[in-house]
């Protein structure tokens, strides 16, 4: 069982988007998916009066795709959060938090003073 | 004018779980909003590799506690989807109950906390006096309060005898006079009018082009509930989403108390369409291929996106949470709102951090 949705190129995309929001489509989410050890594929999930649209596109790892966030402002979020999980850059974001939405170069317990802990190994007697 | 940048939050005494806001101010007005996430961020969805597909629905349950049983419907309804499995007619219609009734606390919930953001404590406590009453129907019912654990892949694991249908229709009529003995404070009291009316306004087109979802949609005059999908037992419940047009705080505010009576009827509905058939059916063989499926819970429509391969792992499991979703309207109405106004405007999209957070 696979879900219904239309392959399209990279370089497709924004065009592709434009025509469906100006469908009165509504935009969803995206979800990505791993492939195999080279590739990944991102879904684009849009609805009208609840009936969902999908677009499929294939990506390599660690590359890069267009933003939908000039079209669909609702997208940076989720584009950002796939940077930040997956390593795909998105040319052309119109927020863009450098792959730190989630925030972990300034949350790290070692540098905080009162969570340091050590582990040590029983000495045998 | 000079700009000054005031952080909201991670700790702010509206917000009871972390989300940052760099406000950039002119005197009293907000003119940018930039929000940081990623403070509780956990990697739920990464767990769908390490544990099988029944153990995950433990996992989606803790996604978020207040709506736990609605994710865990999602995530179920999308296994038997992906199975060709045909849940009981029994097990669909106690789904109702207790998504339901997850959505009244949840609701009452947020009421609660709401009225607390303006400071008017007296109302936030007799809202939560009532939540009480329906956090008692689920410990009775299931053995806990929060996170009720009902839902198996293939339908329920606990069932209702007539004796307590009885005694949670008997509550839910005090617990229904109970709410609308609070109507007219919630929705017509000055103190409460001057916090909420005009203030926050997302326009109709707005909130449909930003992906909004739930009451922050329906508050908007988006007549869209994924209820309308007619997913678990609601193919046979006679269902409505409710809307309001204004798109100010009063609108999501008024959607989410209307919709706390709504939830005590559809319970009603589907405790009275209760068979003799079976909890739950036999489920063989393992999840393979891909299935996208939606529920609405308390703050707004849910989309699970399932990827099985044949084993007992899930490859993917990608969880799209309504917060999440209201995020970006949250940015895009908070520039022009008075600072003191800020407050009152977040919580009014009733954030979810644990969810959004997955």
């Amino acid at each position: 069982m696979c879900i219904e949705a239309t392959a399209i190129t990279p370089a497709q995309l924004v065009a592709e988007v434009t025509k469906i929001k100006a469908e009165g489509y509504r935009f969803v989410t995206m979800s990505s998916v791993e492939l195999d050890e080279k590739n990944m594929e991102v879904l684009y999930h849009f609805d009208r009066d609840l009936k969902l649209k999908n677009l499929r596109v294939q990506v390599e790892k660690g590359g890069k795709l267009p933003s939908i966030s000039g079209v669909v402002f609702a997208a940076f979020l989720v584009e950002n959060e796939i940077r930040d999980q997956f390593a795909l850059s998105f040319d052309g974001l119109v927020l863009d938090y450098q792959g730190k939405l989630y925030n972990e170069t300034v949350q790290t317990a070692a540098s905080s003073p009162f969570c340091k802990y050590a582990v040590s190994k029983k000495e045998a007697n | 004018m000079a700009r000054t940048v005031i952080p909201f939050g991670p700790q702010h005494p509206v917000l009871p779980e972390p989300i940052h806001l760099s406000l950039v101010v002119e005197d009293e007005k907000v003119v940018e909003a930039l929000p940081t996430l990623g403070y509780v961020h956990r990697g739920l969805e990464m767990l769908a590799v390490k544990r099988d597909y029944n153990q995950m629905i433990q996992i989606v349950e803790r996604v978020c506690g207040i709506c736990s049983m609605i994710h865990s419907l999602c995530y179920c309804q999308g296994i038997e989807e992906m199975m060709g499995i045909e849940v009981p007619r029994r097990a669909k219609m106690l789904r109702v109950v207790w998504s339901e009734l997850h959505r009244l606390h949840s609701h009452l919930l947020w009421l609660g906390l709401f009225a607390d953001s303006f400071g008017f404590e007296s109302l936030f406590m007799q809202l939560w006096k009532i939540r009480e009453r329906v956090m008692d129907l689920n410990e009775a019912t299931t053995g806990n309060r929060v996170i009720v654990s009902v839902n198996v892949v293939g339908g329920v694991r606990a069932d209702l005898d007539e004796s307590q249908i009885r005694w949670i229709k008997d509550t839910l009529v005090e617990v229904e006079a109970s709410i609308k003995s609070l109507q007219s404070t919630i929705m017509n009291d000055s103190t409460v009018c001057k916090r909420t009316v005009g203030v926050g306004v997302l326009t109709k087109q707005a909130a449909y082009d930003l992906g909004a979802a739930g009451p922050m949609l329906r508050g908007s005059g988006v007549a869209q509930d994924m209820r309308q999908l007619k997913y678990a037992g609601f193919d046979e419940i006679a269902f409505e989403p409710i809307v309001e047009t204004a798109g100010d705080c009063w609108a999501r505010s008024t959607v989410r108390f209307r919709e706390s009576l709504q939830s005590i009827d559809l319970v009603r509905q589907a405790l009275d369409k209760l068979d003799g058939s079976e909890l739950a059916v036999k489920v063989k063989g393992k999840p393979e291929g891909e299935v996208i499926t939606r529920v609405e819970q308390p703050r707004g429509e849910c989309l699970y996106y399932l990827k099985g391969n044949g084993t007992n792992n899930l490859e993917r499991v990608r969880i799209r949470t309504p917060t999440f979703a209201n995020i970006p309207p949250l940015a895009a109405i908070l520039p022009g709102l008075d600072f003191a106004d800020v407050p009152v405007v977040v919580l009014s999209i009733d954030p979810c951090i644990s969810c959004t957070e997955r």
